[in-house]
């Protein structure tokens, strides 16, 4: 299930991208964190914990959306906008 | 001579953007460098990409103030180096470190101005890290800029103006909004009456938000306490108490804030020195009416100074330019800096009114479970800060940091410093002016490992 429900720009551009390995679209502008949250329910997991986190302040501040793409590069999802053919992982599994 | 000026702008919101407009009227080219690609700030955020909406859907009654914002900047384009998608991460005496695109250069500047902005003032609570809790201000960023709301069913919650405009904001978007949690009392909102001869726009504005979402059904409650979020890999619920009584609605987004904490992170970098706001609950570069810091050559403008609105923002922001103009000898427009200082003052005395409108929840951090997490980054918990507090006779923040390790995390004490800073006052026993302010660090955000460095940016 979806975090983020989109209630406009849904006719933008497509940007297709893999999400946990599954293939995935976005919309021109989006950022990370609205790609993937408009997706699916989390971002990354606690490396204290392990709980799900899915950001917070959406402004560069919290840093608590960082996600882990497929070569294992760090972006901050909210002020990283998505660029065509990224590969991102939210999940442990995926990080290997 | 002005030839010889090299003024470097941190932040391209209201403030920065006014203080750049200032300089290049003067002939200077300041350096304006902004970590977000395009100009604006958080309030006047533009989208990256044109979409169906109008500027009056983005940013209501605002609309006007925003077009102006970004039409100032982009005539700018020309007469100032623009530096977006770029961090200030360090700052000495004349020189910044600038992190761009993968390479860290060094910009060298003659008068610095800090227009760096405020974001959420937030305190914890049990389930505050679970997926679908948002800032306010990041709720309203999701819906400005992307379109999105945080949920199909929200409850936002905490106290300030930014409450009501953003649940207004979602409602007027289509969002489902389930309720709105006030943490202050309805008889507080009485204050709002004092600022009608002075500000009748902003306050008959914030009265027509309440209102419209109480005509369209929207449950609005005053004097909360959260108790819990409720949820796993997502927000289910929320929990809070009312007059002594616990009630409980499902949702599944939160956003929450309790009013603007200052970036005042570089302030602390460039050497300014810091003033306890009675007020804000919180430490601020002190300044004079012009922008001027302790430090000789650095101005500070806009929330990131000190927390006082958009509006503000814009006039600090061009008083700055304009205290530059006159600390080199320039000409200036003395009749323009006295209307400034005049609608200043008068926003100053309103503020007053606000944060009487809307209090900051004071017995909050005494009252939180020992085991809510207080530090997101490193999920410390709020026993850890009373227990170095009761053990080891704790009684200020850095010492605190040292021992427990909160706000050393990632967001080093964005979210968790005024939560740090409340528990300890609380459990010592001493003033929150007494425990102190956490000192910053450079980089002042996270840095890529493998930055290069390159000198000079010019």
């Amino acid at each position: 299930m979806a975090l983020l429900k989109r209630l406009a720009r849904r006719d933008l551009a497509i940007i297709p991208f893999t999400l946990d390995g599954v293939p995935r679209e976005g919309r021109a502008g989006d950022t990370i964190l609205t790609a993937a949250l408009t997706l699916t329910e989390q971002l990354r997991h606690s490396e204290f914990s392990g709980g799900p986190r899915a950001g917070f302040c959406q402004m560069g501040a919290c840093q608590d959306c960082w996600v882990v793409t497929a070569d294992g590069r760090r972006l901050r999802a909210c002020t990283t906008l998505l660029v065509p053919g990224m590969d991102l992982r939210t999940r442990p599994e995926g990080q290997s | 001579m002005s030839k010889k000026l090299r003024p470097l702008i941190v932040g391209a919101g209201p403030a920065g953007i006014r203080a750049a407009e200032v300089l290049a009227n003067a002939g200077i080219r300041p350096l304006v460098v902004d970590e977000a690609p395009l100009g604006g700030g958080q309030i006047y955020r533009q989208r990256f990409v044109p979409d169906e909406r109008t500027p009056r859907d983005l940013y209501g009654s605002e609309a006007s103030k925003a077009t102006a914002l970004h039409q100032t900047f982009a005539a700018l384009a020309d007469c100032i180096d623009y530096r977006p998608q770029a961090l200030v991460w360090n700052i000495g005496p004349t020189v910044a470190d600038i992190a761009v695109d993968g390479r860290s250069r060094r910009a060298d500047f003659t008068h610095l101005v800090l227009a760096t902005g405020a974001t959420d003032r937030v305190l914890p609570f049990d389930g505050w890290t679970i997926p679908g809790v948002f800032t306010l201000g990041g709720a309203q960023v999701a819906l400005k800029s992307q379109g999105c709301a945080i949920g199909d069913s929200v409850v936002f919650m905490g106290t300030g103006p930014l409450l009501y405009l953003v649940a207004w904001q979602y409602l007027k978007a289509g969002a489902q909004v389930a309720a709105v949690l006030d943490t202050a009392p309805f008889a507080a909102k009485l204050n709002l009456l004092l600022g009608l001869p002075s500000q009748p726009g902003v306050v008959l504005r914030g009265i027509r938000y309440a209102a419209e979402l109480v005509a369209r059904g929207i449950p609005v409650h005053y004097g909360v306490a959260p108790i819990r979020v409720e949820g796993g890999a997502r927000v289910t619920g929320i929990a809070w108490r009312e007059a002594g009584k616990e009630s409980r609605l499902a949702c599944d987004a939160v956003g929450f804030g309790l009013g603007l904490r200052s970036e005042t992170q570089l302030a602390d970098l460039a050497g300014c020195h810091f003033i306890f706001d009675e007020r804000d609950r919180a430490w601020r570069p002190e300044r004079d009416a012009a922008g001027r810091t302790s430090v000789p050559g650095v101005y500070a403008a806009g929330d990131g100074a000190g927390v006082a609105g958009a509006d503000a923002a814009e006039l600090a922001g061009e008083r700055t330019g304009w205290a530059i103009l006159q600390d080199a000898n320039l000409p200036v427009d003395t009749m323009r800096i006295r209307l400034l200082e005049k609608k200043l003052g008068a926003i100053d005395r309103f503020r007053s009114i606000l944060e009487r409108a809307f209090p900051f929840p004071t017995a909050w951090a005494a009252g939180l479970p020992d085991d809510v997490v207080l530090c997101r980054c490193e999920e410390i918990a709020v026993a850890d800060a009373r227990l170095a507090a009761r053990q080891q006779s704790v009684v200020e923040i850095n010492r605190l940091k040292a021992l427990t390790r909160i706000g050393m995390g990632r967001c080093q004490g964005r979210m968790c410093g005024t939560a740090a800073a409340e528990v300890l006052a609380s459990s010592c026993g001493r003033s929150l002016e007494a425990v102190g302010r956490l000192r910053s660090q450079a980089p002042i955000k996270p840095l890529p490992l493998d930055l290069t460095g390159e000198e000079d940016a010019a």
